[in-house]
């Protein structure tokens, strides 16, 4: 068996406030396989952002342990095993968008004609080549959201840590996004943690659906996915009726009681 | 946007010449005497009638400013710099600025031209550069320590050296936050090297000419010398407001103020 990409043993995280400390997650258990698809999903403020970033290693837990590919999280940051995407862009106001999506091998000393071929890829895959010499000032929310996720697949991560990175996309964009991540998946066979307020989009992409509740974050239930390879799904996917019962699985968990057909279809939870 | 920016330029502009007609024709009107006030025609005839003169006074006080302006802003950004990365550093000047932002630093020229000699302009240089320094000091300080969140966090994920860190995010991200400290201080560079010519030292620059045309009854001059006060300023004004400009350009403006005072 190979080692999982990540796996997070009792896991809680406090955090100290004013008056206090406010509990953001509480006994978390939770692996991820080596190029396994999972998506959190749960109400706002249920510690999502909170356990990727503990993954990625920007914070630490209060207790428990993290391990990335059989690493402290700290090692595995240190080797540059993942790869991340933000809630918000946070792109460099002072770089064109073929700079920011450069920053990650720039620091890491790459080549330049490599960087200048990968960069290039990395446009085209985002459908940003003309903006290449843009500044973010210049580009709608969404585009910036696209740079900020080329920046993230820059350096072909075997991990990739996603933090609602197609929130800011419109219908159209979002579903070519969601198709292209599939396919990056697939090519690159990396283990994605995404997190995502929508349902449909947690199902067509995952192996695997983490449904979390808030106050103090908590894994609700883990829904399967079984919907065949995450590599082979495509549009046809979004119209299947196995497609749909999973989404009300998902939903049921979410809510922890049975809900309608119909209100299952197409839903946002935010 | 263009006919908004045209519209920033041209009502100012018309505004200042209707004040001037307005001053002329009351001049001529009134009969007003050139002691009480002179026309503006008069003045702009004088200024170019004594250019060469009013020249010579704009160079060295133009120069003790852009000298006391130079010196006083690196020695502010290194400060800045120290101060932002080490603590106890932070901790020593923070009072010392604090104190030099609220004492009028025009005070302390006649000291200063005891010490360096009655006939060198090094005082207003001084002066100037001390006068410089807190701004640039502040601004450059509160620069360095806005570095965002999620900036600090991706530098973080990417493993990037505290070198790398500081190249790549907390430097551009600073330099608005210079550029703006500068504009603030290239007027004060010119008002301090032109007030503290009055508290002694050698008796060219501006301040001087100024109070010995107005002693000779030359009022029309005396003016002409204030015109070129007032060109001088602009000058260093217009020239920092353009580099600010051009250094802010892709950056979102710093959202908070910035600081005049502590
Ligand atoms: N640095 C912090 N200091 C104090 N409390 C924090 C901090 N970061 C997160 N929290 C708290 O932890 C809880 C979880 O926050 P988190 O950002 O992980 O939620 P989330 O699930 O990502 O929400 P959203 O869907 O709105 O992004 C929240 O109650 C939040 O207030
Ligand atoms: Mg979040």
């Amino acid at each position: 068996m190979t080692t999982p990409a990540v796996t997070a043993s009792s896991v809680s995280k406090s955090f100290a406030v004013k008056g206090g400390s406010v509990s953001a997650l509480e006994g978390i258990d939770l692996e991820v396989a080596a190029g396994e698809f999972v998506s959190l999903i749960g109400p706002s403020g249920c510690g999502k952002s909170t356990l990727l970033r503990l993954i990625a290693d920007l914070d630490q837990p209060t207790s428990g342990t993290v391990t990335v590919f059989g690493k402290t999280a700290r090692q595995a940051r240190i080797d540059q095993n993942y790869g991340i995407a933000f809630q918000q862009a946070g792109l460099l106001a002072w770089r064109t968008v073929g700079q920011n999506i450069e920053l990650p091998l720039e620091l890491h000393r790459v080549a330049k004609p490599t960087r200048r071929a990968r960069v290039a890829e990395l446009l085209d895959l985002v459908g940003l080549t003309d903006f290449a010499d843009r500044y973010p000032e210049q580009l709608s929310g969404g585009m910036q959201q696209r740079v900020a996720i080329a920046r993230s697949l820059a350096e072909s991560p075997e991990l990739l840590l996603m933090d609602e990175p197609f929130g800011a996309l419109d219908e159209m964009t979002r579903e070519r996004m969601q198709n292209e991540l599939v396919r990056i998946k697939h090519e690159t066979g990396a283990a994605v943690v995404f997190v995502t307020h929508s349902i449909p989009e947690a199902v067509f992409l995952s192996d695997r659906v983490v449904v979390m509740s808030p106050r103090p974050g908590r894994i609700q239930e883990v829904v399967p996915v079984r919907l065949g390879a995450t590599g082979e799904r495509d549009e046809n996917l979004r119209e299947a009726t196995n497609f749909f019962s999973t989404v009300r699985a998902v939903r049921e968990a979410l809510h922890g009681v049975p809900v309608a057909e119909s209100a299952a279809r197409g839903v946002d939870i935010r | 946007m263009r006919s908004l920016r045209a519209r920033a330029i041209v009502a100012p502009a018309a505004f200042g010449i209707a004040v001037l007609v307005l001053w002329q024709l009351a001049v001529v009107v009134f009969n007003i005497q050139p002691f009480v006030l002179p026309s503006p025609v008069n003045i702009g005839v004088q200024f170019a009638q004594d250019l060469p003169i009013v020249w010579d006074g704009m160079i060295i006080t133009g120069t003790n400013a852009l000298i006391g302006f130079v010196l006083g802003a690196l020695a502010a950004v290194v400060a800045a710099a120290l101060a932002a990365s080490l603590r106890f550093f932070d901790q020593l000047t923070q009072p010392i600025v604090t104190v030099a932002g609220v004492i009028p630093i025009i005070a302390l020229a006649p000291v200063l031209y005891t010490m360096f000699g009655a006939g060198a302009e090094t005082s207003r240089q001084v002066v100037a550069a001390i006068a410089v320094f807190v701004p640039v000091y502040l601004n450059t300080l509160r620069g360095l320590r806005q570095v965002k969140p999620v900036h600090r966090d991706l530098m973080r994920a990417y493993a990037a050296s505290r070198w790398q860190a500081t190249r790549t995010v907390t430097l551009p991200g600073a330099l608005p936050f210079v550029f703006t400290g500068l504009r603030i201080a290239s007027s004060l560079a010119v008002i301090s090297a032109l007030i503290s010519e009055d508290f002694g030292g050698p008796i060219d620059g501006l301040a001087p000419s100024i109070s010995s045309a107005a002693a000779y009854s030359n009022y029309t001059l005396a003016y002409a010398f204030v015109l070129g006060a007032i060109l001088l300023g602009l000058t260093f004004y217009i020239v920092t407001l353009a580099l600010e400009k051009l250094a802010t350009r892709h950056s979102p403006l710093p959202n908070e103020r910035p600081v005049v005072r502590t």
